[in-house]
């Protein structure tokens, strides 16, 4: 059947494929026992990042920009979220709440991914990097400094922390960030996410709009004097990414009750991060971002015997990768070696 | 009043410790094309190399921050020459800025596990008490007085190397058309690896200024001035070192004011802030150059 298939389709499947295949094995390892609680605790970050790794590429690989801020957009997406979650909390039942949750927290990003764009993508190269990271940093310390709640009164908000008069609610209390989201995310609504992110992100790969963003990414005077208008499939591309960036944050938010806007969860090295799973995985290839993402992730944890050496153990794997996959000296030397190899097994 | 100029002037001090971080991104950038997100943390290195020295083995601290100068400058030319030098032609840039986010995860892992992830106290390396001007109104700290000076000699030294000697017109070669250099009979290597030591040297000088104003040190010290710097070099038109120096001393007046007086949390916020409406003025930074985009 896949044969019949064009060659871009049966790429898709496959990564369809390998999502459903992992999750029916870890499915199948939790029902045997054989999962541990600690194993079984990253699934759902790993699939977050997965989320947010395929939206980063969308913005590096097909669109050709570097962007350092991205989980700004997951930090916007998961405060939105599980504010409208505590608001609701007891009002709505579980599942129509996380679903109007993950829509805000979506609808937002998208927002902000927007109104963010219009200025950053008039910048080139590296300023757009660093633009990018302002940005992250700005949503990030704001969030971290604000108070927002209700009472009697109405609403409130402000920088400065405040006391609230008779019946209400303490929302976003500065640096404590929101307290008491309903834990609503788990590992498969997580994965339903990831496929129909994939299916978003797969689909316009292939549509007429895909094309005109990979041809400003490989040529923009080039795609311009064809008649595509830059601005509008830029912004498109960058819209999109921010959006499930977005959903990536709701997840974060929905599966811990405490949501903090600090450095470890959304400062600009959790951006650098997720950029580094993009990379490994090949820039422009979304199925290599998620396989990445779960190896990258996955490898401290698994060399968590090795105690205080893992991250330096992680930290020269990932240089030694880089050189290995990208030296020119080095991509020379696999391709005699492995042709090589190939000629041997043709005889 | 008084206490308005006693922050502008620390303002001004913290702004030149991001100038001489800044300057070292800037040169690396205009000549090796890279963003070096590793630098902070050879400043941090450095300040650890001047911990040991100085506040533990008791050294001079003159001759500690020649140590660790001279560590700087070997830890800038190894990890060009392992990490960066073989990704010089690869096809994307992306590469060897990973390459150097891994070199920087591990700098910071190696200290962790060296040093600890607990802040050491760092003792100051200038002794000195400083000045009190208009009847004990105004009092500057002498590592306030002593970290502007500094950073006034390295920028007329460092423009005085580059304008005047034959290895620095070599680097404004290598920066202007590598190929063009090259056939003009400059070693490009030896060109790259100078600049990159110059750069860790200043890094240290740098780590030395920062860990004395703000007196602990920790494995991530570097990182938060790194990227600030960076921020710097690009307010002030990455690869311009007049640039580099403005685009501090702007930063860290603005760091100073705004954390005095509006907002200790949103401090940052307005830095970068500050860099998004300039870049969105002037797209290429204060004193870059606009290059023209050719067919």
């Amino acid at each position: 059947m896949l044969k019949k298939l064009s060659k871009t389709s049966r790429r898709d499947y496959i990564t369809y494929g390998i999502v459903i295949a992992f999750y029916l094995i870890v499915q199948l390892f939790k029902v045997t026992g054989l999962l541990s609680s600690h194993m079984e605790g990253l699934l759902v970050p790993l699939t977050y990042y997965s989320l947010a790794a395929v939206s980063l590429n969308l913005t590096v690989g097909i669109l050709g920009e570097l962007s350092l801020g991205h989980a700004g957009f997951m930090c916007i997406g998961a405060f939105s979220a599980s504010l409208f979650s505590v608001y609701t909390k007891g009002l709505l039942p579980g599942g129509l709440r996380f679903f109007i949750a993950l829509l805000i927290g979506t609808i937002l990003a998208a927002i902000f991914g927007f109104l963010i764009g219009i200025p950053v993508l008039r910048l080139k190269g590296d300023y757009l990097a660093i633009v990018t990271l302002a940005f992250g940093e700005i949503i990030k310390n704001i969030l971290a400094a604000v108070y927002f709640g209700y009472d009697e009164a109405g609403l409130h908000i402000s920088f400065k922390s405040f006391q609230l008069q008779g019946e209400g609610k303490m929302l976003i209390n500065g640096a404590m960030g929101i307290q008491g989201t309903p834990t609503d995310s788990n590992f498969t609504i997580a994965v339903i996410l990831l496929l129909l992110a994939l299916v978003i992100i797969q689909h316009l790969i292939g549509s007429r709009d895909g094309r005109a963003i990979m041809s400003i990414r490989d040529n923009r005077i080039a795609a311009e004097s064809v008649g595509i208008n830059i601005t509008k499939y830029k912004m498109l591309a960058f819209t999109i990414s921010a959006a499930i960036a977005g959903s990536a944050g709701v997840l974060f938010s929905h599966n811990t009750s405490t949501l903090t806007a600090t450095s470890t969860y959304f400062g600009y090295n959790v951006s650098i991060m997720i950029l580094v799973y993009v990379v490994l995985g090949g820039i422009g290839n979304i199925r290599g971002s998620i396989i990445a993402t779960t190896i990258l992730y996955a490898l401290p944890e698994l060399l968590r015997g090795l105690n205080t050496y893992r991250m330096l153990i992680y930290s020269i794997v990932l240089i030694a990768i880089m050189l290995f996959n990208w030296a020119p000296k080095a991509i020379e030397w696999r391709k005699k070696n492995l042709s090589s190899i190939k000629g041997r097994f043709a005889k | 009043m008084m206490n308005f100029l006693t922050y502008l002037i620390n303002g001004i001090s913290l702004g030149s410790i991001y100038a001489i971080i800044a300057l070292g991104y800037t040169m690396v950038y205009g000549i090796a094309k890279m963003l070096n997100f590793a630098h902070g943390d050879v400043i941090m290195i450095g300040g650890y190399l001047i911990y040991i020295f100085a506040s533990s083995l008791g050294l001079n601290p003159v001759l500690s921050i020649v140590i660790a100068m001279a560590g700087c400058t070997c830890l800038g030319i190894v990890t060009e020459k392992i990490a960066y030098k073989p990704l010089r032609n690869a096809t994307s840039n992306l590469a060897v800025l990973i390459t150097a986010i891994g070199v920087s995860y591990f700098l910071q892992n190696f200290a962790l596990l060296v040093f600890g992830a607990n802040p050491k106290a760092f003792t100051s390396v200038v002794s000195w008490e400083g000045i009190s001007l208009a009847g004990d109104e105004l009092k500057i700290q002498g590592v306030t007085i002593v970290t502007i000076v500094v950073s006034l000699i390295i920028l007329l030294v460092l423009q005085l190397f580059i304008n005047k000697t034959r290895s620095g017109q070599a680097m404004l070669a290598v920066s202007e058309d590598k190929g063009a250099a090259t056939l003009m009979g400059i070693d490009v290597n030896k060109t790259i690896s100078l600049t990159f030591a110059i750069g860790s040297g200043l890094a240290a000088i740098a780590g030395a200024l920062l860990c004395s104003a703000y007196p602990t040190i920790t494995p991530y010290t570097g990182a938060m001035p790194g990227i600030k710097a960076f921020v710097a070099a690009v307010l002030g038109g990455i690869g311009s070192i007049p640039g580099a120096m403005i685009g501090g001393l702007l930063l860290g007046v603005v760091e100073i004011l705004s954390k005095r007086y509006i907002s200790t949390q949103l401090a940052d916020a307005i830095v970068f802030g500050i860099l998004i409406i300039i870049l969105l003025v002037k797209p290429t930074g204060l004193l870059g150059k606009n290059i023209q985009e050719k067919v």
